[in-house]
């Protein structure tokens, strides 16, 4: 049952790989359910102090049990120009790290330069690796401080007192952008109070460790919460979830070839948090959607984030109405729910591109309104990732690419629903091929193995810096003292990646030249 | 002179003849017998007292816009003493034909009629008729089974019929000369040449600030952006129809279309336009028709498969099938040459008092009909007002795309016009694709069939719909399929094969349509 410390290459059986390649990419692929038993999750929270103990634990490289990766002699070193990478992901990262000029593939237990893994290898190797100055890997120590939907929300508001103490109320207000939130079981009694303060709103029971939609319930009636309740500690839980999304979480957990049975065991206490449900959802036709936005991390300390231009609203299939309160459907727009549907229909797309919903909030709304909503997702983009600055374990190897979801409200309020460490990488159409792919090309630009970069780009690709140790200003030079300060970002713009990749590596290739 | 002159008093006497039974006319009316009260309205000035508090209260813009309306779809001039069918089609082998392809439908319908033995129309029990209501918002939800039910006819099958189309009185046995037509399309009418058209689209000029042509750069909204929506404001706060067909040849401010829109095509959204939209839903609700089924496989052929469209998919539902129903879409037979479809009460076939139009709107689905809904979508959400600028376009608009005439906007004359175009500007990609057995019009006749729905990105399309309702014509429909094949010339004249054509124009979605007319149009070398 166990995996290898270095993270098997995953099945070897095609057809299981077959069935990995088609299905979604999981955010975290079992590997926080296990946080239940106690062992584990201290080990884990241990990390957490500060940095330097966790660079320490690192750099590290005498025991042996140390993987060592980047390292090469001297002289070999020298001579290798290409730059060898590892996934175990297969979908159109594969495809973007095989066709990248000079990068070799390494299999197995290879050395890497470059190692997008899942988030299971990282909590297993992470503190066993040791890692040269050149080597980059695909995410942060403790990423869950942001992507686990309990943790993100205890730091936010932690991150709001600490505002309102320090700048006052209305700065505080700006973190106000994540819906009423209890931690459960442990935060239970808080939550019935505010239940009982508030009778007649829906609540949305969700994992804290599970993506993709699973394991989600909406309820009404405090009964629903006690049944869960008895039900977590008769280890029912199962019982309580909608078949038709149990039925998928095999196919869709993608690296672990095992089957639900197996992991059924594993959960012996699963923690959930409850939130207020968000009941007038903006919809376009007549369906509920959320909005996924690529933002890329590159550093902490300073915090250095990139915004991607394109992203998608993901419509849900079935039409919005409170009364069908059972119908898992109607709610989630997940794309991993969207498949187990009884009336999905692979031909039939479920996604727009940004740009196309921008559009057509303009049409409806004006430019004005759009400006203000997404001048509003910045906020979030931004707040969310301070709410974690000074938690989150900062490595100089380390690079990641978070999934934005987020949820607009008929007042076009922004909410903030969760955010994922691994954005499903599988592409579900052309258009979402095209996509991913430029996605993907653009983030290993600016990661920027190559070196080819001065560091002092405001936009490669599709990715526009949105905040580098404090906002970006669109306009060159220093920002305007007046307050003219237009942030450098382009969410759901015209990407015009490609024009703009030629010209800057041609200004590069320039420079270089004219200084060498 | 007095020819000129008659005509105009000929044309005024029709307009008031129809105005006098609208709505609008009921409602001067009231006004100016509550006018009466005012202090201002004098008896000895009573008639030039009613126009100035008309022109004050804002009553005049709108007369000036019904009767604006009106003549957007008035028949070509002609001799005052032609019979009525010449004034919708002069021609009579246009009409033969026209004829014998609504017969065509008719049998094919009725065949699957009698196949699958379902009636044409039925009421619906009450139950069922529960059923629809509860779930009339979400119609896409429900997953009938189509397999039978094929469309009666798609754009494929009307080329073949213009492709036949020969008129009698025409001896094309000249010996090939540079003025032999080489296309499909073997009529003689009269269509623009790019003199002509450049002095029709002269607003499209390259002097002319156009939106659609930068705006997809990074830099801040330009002078011209800017001064063009203040305009559009102005324009909009007038209420003035011509005004706002004038300012639309520019193309419209992504945020005022739905607006300019509704004021060109007259639709303003009274409390009785809602009743009536309520009615037709009624309607739906207590009957079904076979039309229906038609309908329902099309959106599920067609918007529910499209990556912009298929959000819409319920919306298209309610609107098609109200549009079914609604008797007042029989009034656009007045100047359409086609003829609604009859059916008879069963056992009285052939007895005109029992005859009945079928569907109620004379208008039969076909092959992608529903696209010309759904970019709609993107600009009204109210299902009643969106029914209402679907159905004003398609009668002033769509319905020439799939009937038979010799009007400049019919679909005969923008197929002569793209293969005119083609063959006097692009001689060589013509003749190429013409000897590769590609002929263009065989992969063109579904973008302009559909009025580039469904193949244009929607900002584009909306683009291009923003100047057929400037100019109102469709010929620009035309002139872009021409200046999409120029754009592609240098792979068409690569390719050797019909399938390989069709493949490098396979998608056009990445394509911005003004660049593409201007270029076309006033930088080709004449």
């Amino acid at each position: 049952m166990r995996r290898s410390l270095q993270g098997g290459p995953g099945p070897a059986d095609p057809a299981e790989r077959r069935a990995r390649r088609s299905s979604n990419q999981s955010g975290e692929p079992g590997a926080l359910r296990r946080l239940g038993d106690g062992t584990h999750r201290l080990a884990l929270r241990g990390g957490r102090w500060d940095g330097a103990v966790g660079n320490q634990v690192m750099l590290r490289p005498k025991n042996q049990n140390f993987k060592g990766h980047g390292v090469s002699k001297g002289k070999e070193r020298e001579q290798r120009a290409s730059i060898r990478f590892k996934t175990t992901l297969m979908n159109t990262l594969m495809d973007v790290l095989r066709h990248r000029p000079g990068w070799v593939e390494v299999k197995d237990e290879g050395e890497w330069d470059f190692y997008w893994c899942d988030v299971s290898w990282l909590r297993e190797n992470f503190d066993h690796t040791y890692m040269d100055e050149r080597v980059r890997i695909s995410h942060f120590r403790n990423h869950y401080e942001l992507t686990r939907k309990n943790y993100m929300v205890k730091n936010l508001k932690r991150f709001r007192k600490q505002l309102e103490r320090e700048a006052g109320k209305p700065e505080a207000a700006k973190c106000d952008f994540f819906p009423k939130t209890f931690e459960l079981p442990c935060e239970y009694h808080l939550f019935v109070e505010e239940f009982r303060k508030n009778p007649g709103i829906t609540w949305i029971m969700k994992p804290v460790a599970r993506s993709q939609g699973k394991g989600i319930f909406l309820f009404r009636r405090l009964k629903d919460i006690m049944d869960w309740r008895k039900g977590t500690v008769g280890k029912k839980l199962a019982s309580l979830e909608l078949q038709p999304a149990r039925s998928t979480i095999n196919l869709c957990s993608s690296h672990e070839p095992r089957n639900s049975e197996e992991q059924k065991d594993e959960i012996p206490v699963e923690n959930y948090v409850a939130q207020r449900y968000i009941e007038n959802p903006y919809l376009i036709g007549g369906r509920k959607f959320d909005l996924r936005v690529y933002v890329l991390v590159m550093s902490y300390i300073p915090l250095r984030a990139w915004l991607y231009r394109d992203g998608f609203a993901r419509f849900s299939n079935t039409r919005f109405t409170l009364n069908s309160i059972d119908d898992q459907y109607v709610h989630l727009t997940n794309v991993a729910v969207q498949k187990t549907s009884p009336d999905y229909h692979p031909k039939k797309g479920c996604k727009w591109m940004l740009q196309r919903f921008r559009q057509y909030l303009a049409s409806k709304h004006g430019p004005e309104a759009v400006e203000e909503l997404f001048a509003d997702m910045d906020n979030i983009f931004i707040r969310s990732l301070q709410s974690v600055q000074k938690v989150i374990i900062s490595d100089k190897h380390c690079f990641e690419l978070y999934g934005y979801d987020i949820l607009i409200d008929q007042d076009l309020k922004p909410w903030l629903l969760e955010v994922n460490a691994s954005p499903s990488l599988t592409a579900s159409s052309q258009e979402d091929y095209a996509l991913k792919t430029c996605l993907l090309e653009d983030t290993l630009h600016v990661v920027d193995m190559e070196g080819r970069l001065t560091g002092r780009e405001k936009r490669v690709g599709g990715f526009d810096l949105m905040w580098n140790d404090g906002p970006v200003s669109r306009e060159e030079g220093a920002p305007d003292p007046v307050g003219n300060f237009v942030t450098n970002t382009h969410l759901g713009c015209v990407n015009d990646r490609e024009a703009q990749l030629r010209q800057l590596f041609h200004s590069l290739q320039v420079q270089k030249k004219s200084s060498g | 002179m007095l020819q000129e002159e008659s005509d105009l008093s000929l044309i005024i006497a029709q307009i008031v003849q129809k105005l006098k039974g609208s709505n609008l006319y009921a409602q001067l009316e009231r006004q100016a017998w509550a006018s009466l009260q005012r202090p201002e309205i004098k008896l000895e000035s009573l008639k030039e007292d009613i126009k100035e508090f008309f022109k004050i209260t804002g009553w005049e813009k709108k007369l000036q816009n019904a009767v604006y309306s009106e003549l957007s779809v008035f028949p070509l001039p002609s001799h005052p003493a032609a019979p009525p069918e010449h004034l919708k089609e002069p021609f009579l082998y246009m009409r033969k034909a026209l004829g014998s392809w609504e017969k065509r439908i008719l049998k094919s319908l009725n065949s699957m009629c009698t196949e699958l033995s379902i009636p044409l129309a039925r009421k619906r029990p009450v139950a069922e008729q529960k059923e629809l209501l509860n779930k009339w918002n979400e119609m896409g939800t429900d997953e009938p089974d189509l397999s039978l039910f094929r469309p009666v006819y798609a754009p494929k099958d009307f080329l073949e019929v213009l492709i036949n189309l020969r008129n009698p009185n025409y001896e094309n046995g000249d010996p090939l000369s540079f003025r032999t037509h080489l296309g499909l399309i073997q009529v003689p009418l009269k269509v623009k040449d790019i003199p002509e058209l450049k002095e029709y689209f002269v607003e499209l000029g390259l002097n002319t600030g156009q939106l659609g042509i930068d705006d997809s750069t990074q830099v801040p909204p330009e002078l011209f952006e800017n001064e063009h929506v203040r305009i559009g404001q102005k324009v909009l706060a007038e209420q003035d129809s011509a005004a706002a067909q004038q300012y639309i040849r520019q193309g419209s401010p992504t945020a005022l279309r739905a607006e300019l829109w509704a004021l060109i095509l007259n639709i303003s959204g009274q409390p009785e336009d809602i009743l009536y939209y309520e009615q037709l839903k009624t309607n739906v609700i207590q009957y079904d028709l076979l039309v229906d089924r038609l309908t329902y496989k099309d959106v599920k052929l067609t918007a529910s498969n499209d990556d912009y469209y298929f959000v819409f998919e319920d919306y298209l539902y309610q609107v098609l099938l109200c549009f079914s129903r609604d008797t007042s879409v029989l009034g656009h037979f007045a100047y359409n040459c086609a003829s609604p479809p009859k059916s008879y009460i069963r056992g009285k076939i052939g007895l005109e008092e029992y005859a009945v139009f079928y569907p109620p709107n004379g208008v039969i689905p076909f092959h992608g009909f529903s696209m010309y809904v759904a970019p709609l979508c993107f600009l009204y959400h109210e299902p009643y007002k969106l029914y209402q600028i679907f159905r004003e376009m398609y009668v002033r608009f769509f319905f020439r795309l799939h009937s038979i005439s010799s009007h400049p906007s019919g679909i005969v004359s923008l197929c002569l016009l793209f293969e005119s175009l083609l063959q006097t500007y692009l001689p060589q990609l013509f003749y190429h694709l013409r000897e590769i057995g590609a002929q263009p019009l065989r992969i063109s006749f579904k973008w302009m069939a559909r009025a580039f729905s469904g193949y244009l990105a929607t900002d584009q399309l909306l683009l291009l719909w923003d100047r057929i309702l400037g100019y109102n014509s469709l010929e620009i429909l035309a002139v872009l399929a021409a200046a999409v094949f120029a754009f592609r010339a240098v792979n068409l004249m690569e390719v050797t094969s019909l399938a390989a054509a069709e493949a490098v124009l396979a998608d056009i979605s990445t394509l911005k349509v003004m660049p593409l007319l201007q270029i076309f149009l006033f930088a080709t070398v004449t």
